[in-house]
């Protein structure tokens, strides 16, 4: 299994050809298309969490191979960056994602879609996922 | 077709300057206004020459600041047409207006009584009343509205009673534009001995408000919606209302005798003015007001009556946009979606284009509620707005729109 340093140095590579932000968008909005639909019993109040402009539905459960995320929005962008998170953190361990700090959407450009002021339930997300990480953790203590 | 000059735009600096590469178009303004030249001069102005406390100081700087200070307040008087300058009120703004007034009615209102507001109001106007009713036991009643953005007033009419107490609605709706009938609701709630309190955040900068002739008890309004510094407002009640209300907040300025156990209050409108008030932005709202009035509130409202006719036309033209909010009379504001798309992504779009809209609730979730919408996406003019600005949106949109689908 690929590492989360080689999955963001993927991500990179694959946002380098962009040089205007119509490609770069382009390309999320078909992420956001491309993400696998959410198992309806996943896709619950308990499991949303709510932005004021945009909702995200986040889950996961934990095997041998690590945690496994399912996720979803009801904004085509946001679901596009749910995308991009989870094939970072997807099968990785729990003391990796509770440690990792989403740092290379800095480098895409992107980091704007995490700011408190958005109000998409993205930062929310990001926290979510890293709850998880330290919940299965303790779990497995 | 639109009326103002282009000089009036050019009064605004920050119109000049570019967002992600390209310059601003700026369809915000139900939000917040820009604020002219003048304005930002006359803050400027009053640091540079006469920054002092007001109503405290002999000293010559004060004077200058306290006559600076409550000149404003008399260009309010007048621009609200009100009978008396200590009528006018500055609070921080439309919300804090509303909260002095509906704290005011805790020490007025039993249980039993009725609060009645409507399914168009902003949440600064429906949260307070919801916690006045709670914390005095009385019923808060709902004007629905129908599928235009109109409110019911058979409805209204079938609400009203002689426990009505307060009616609370407002003059235009910020997330469809609709123009209330505020003289007709507050006849009709005056008919049962109910207070009238209007919102007036959005009417203020579209036209002209006469709070004599509408007969409304008390009325609130931004700065910064109409061209003003942001963090001051006004309330305006008439005196005997403001006489029977208790202040809400104690502290300097809005006392006469202070004792250790007891204090009595200062007189109109200082009671209502505790602490130090934000001098600089009413200083900035006197330029506001002046400018307005340079510019011609009338003509102002022909400006944005014009455009928004003209949005309508060119939206209404792209497949799949559906607006929200079709009453006859409406001002300023066109709130709409694409079929199938979220308003979330297309703003983030437009933003990427440099286009600044509102997307989202508006704050006003029961409208989006009875619409079964996650949001909208609202455009929001003002004098400084052109017809380029509404071409760009529709150019953007149109490019937002083959992007998502």
């Amino acid at each position: 299994m690929s590492s989360m340093a080689d999955r963001e140095a993927d991500i990179l590579e694959e946002f380098e050809f962009f040089d205007d932000w119509m490609d770069k968008y382009e390309h999320l909005i078909a992420l956001g298309k491309e993400l696998p639909p959410m198992n309806p019993l996943h896709k619950t109040d308990d499991n949303k969490i709510k932005g004021c402009q945009s909702q995200v539905w986040l889950y996961a459960q934990t095997s041998d191979a690590g945690i496994q995320f399912e996720a979803d929005s009801d904004a085509i962008i946001t679901r596009g960056m749910v995308a991009l998170l989870l094939r970072i953190v997807q099968d990785q361990s729990p003391e990796e994602i509770a440690a990792y700090g989403f740092g290379f959407l800095d480098d895409i450009g992107l980091t704007a879609h995490l700011s408190p002021t958005r109000a998409n339930g993205l930062l929310s997300m990001v926290k979510q996922i890293r709850l998880y990480g330290v919940a299965f953790q303790a779990k497995r203590g | 077709m639109a009326n103002l000059p282009t000089s009036v735009r050019e009064q605004f600096p920050i119109l000049q300057r570019k967002v992600n590469g390209k310059p601003l178009v700026y369809l915000d303004s139900a939000a917040t206004t820009q604020k002219p030249l003048a304005v930002i001069e006359a803050i400027v102005r009053y640091y540079s020459e006469f920054n002092s406390n007001v109503h405290r100081g002999v000293h010559q700087l004060s004077q200058e600041a306290t006559e600076a200070f409550e000149g404003v307040r008399i260009q309010l008087q007048q621009h609200l047409h009100a009978a008396e300058a200590h009528e006018i009120i500055f609070t921080k703004g439309t919300t804090d207006s509303i909260n002095t007034v509906a704290h005011g009615f805790r020490s007025i209102l039993q249980p039993g009584d009725e609060i009645i507001v409507t399914q168009l109001e902003h949440h600064s106007n429906l949260v307070p009343w919801q916690m006045l009713a709670q914390h005095t036991g009385a019923t808060l009643r709902y004007v629905p509205m129908d599928g235009r953005g109109v409110l019911d007033m058979k409805a209204y009419a079938d609400l009203l009673s002689p426990s009505t107490k307060v009616v609370a609605f407002n003059h235009i709706s910020n997330a469809l534009g609709t123009v209330n009938p505020v003289k007709e609701m507050t006849v009709m709630a005056h008919q049962y001995g109910a207070a009238v309190v209007v919102d007036g955040a959005q009417a203020l900068p579209h036209t002209t408000v006469d709070v004599q002739d509408l007969d409304v008890d008390f009325y609130a309004g931004s700065a910064h919606k109409m061209y003003g510094p942001t963090g001051i407002g006004l309330l305006y009640g008439k005196t005997t209302w403001l006489e029977k209300l208790p202040p809400y907040q104690g502290g300097g300025e809005m006392i006469a005798e202070v004792a250790m156990e007891v204090s009595t209050y200062a007189g109109l409108p200082h009671k209502f003015e505790a602490g130090t008030p934000n001098i600089e932005a009413v200083i900035g709202w006197g330029a506001a007001l002046t400018w307005m009035n340079r510019v011609g509130v009338k003509n102002i409202q022909a400006h944005e009556d014009a455009l928004l006719r003209y949005a309508t036309e060119r939206l209404e033209a792209i497949p799949g946009v559906k607006i929200y909010g079709k009453a006859p009379e409406k001002a300023a504001v066109i709130s709409f979606n694409v079929h199938g798309l979220h308003p979330y992504d297309v703003g983030t779009l437009l933003d990427q284009m440099g286009i600044a809209v509102r997307t989202g609730q508006h704050c006003t979730q029961p409208i989006m509620d009875e619409f079964g919408i996650p949001g909208t996406i609202r455009a929001s003019l003002a004098a400084y707005t052109t017809k380029e600005d509404l071409d760009a949106l529709v150019k953007g949109l149109e490019k937002a729109i083959s992007l998502l689908q």
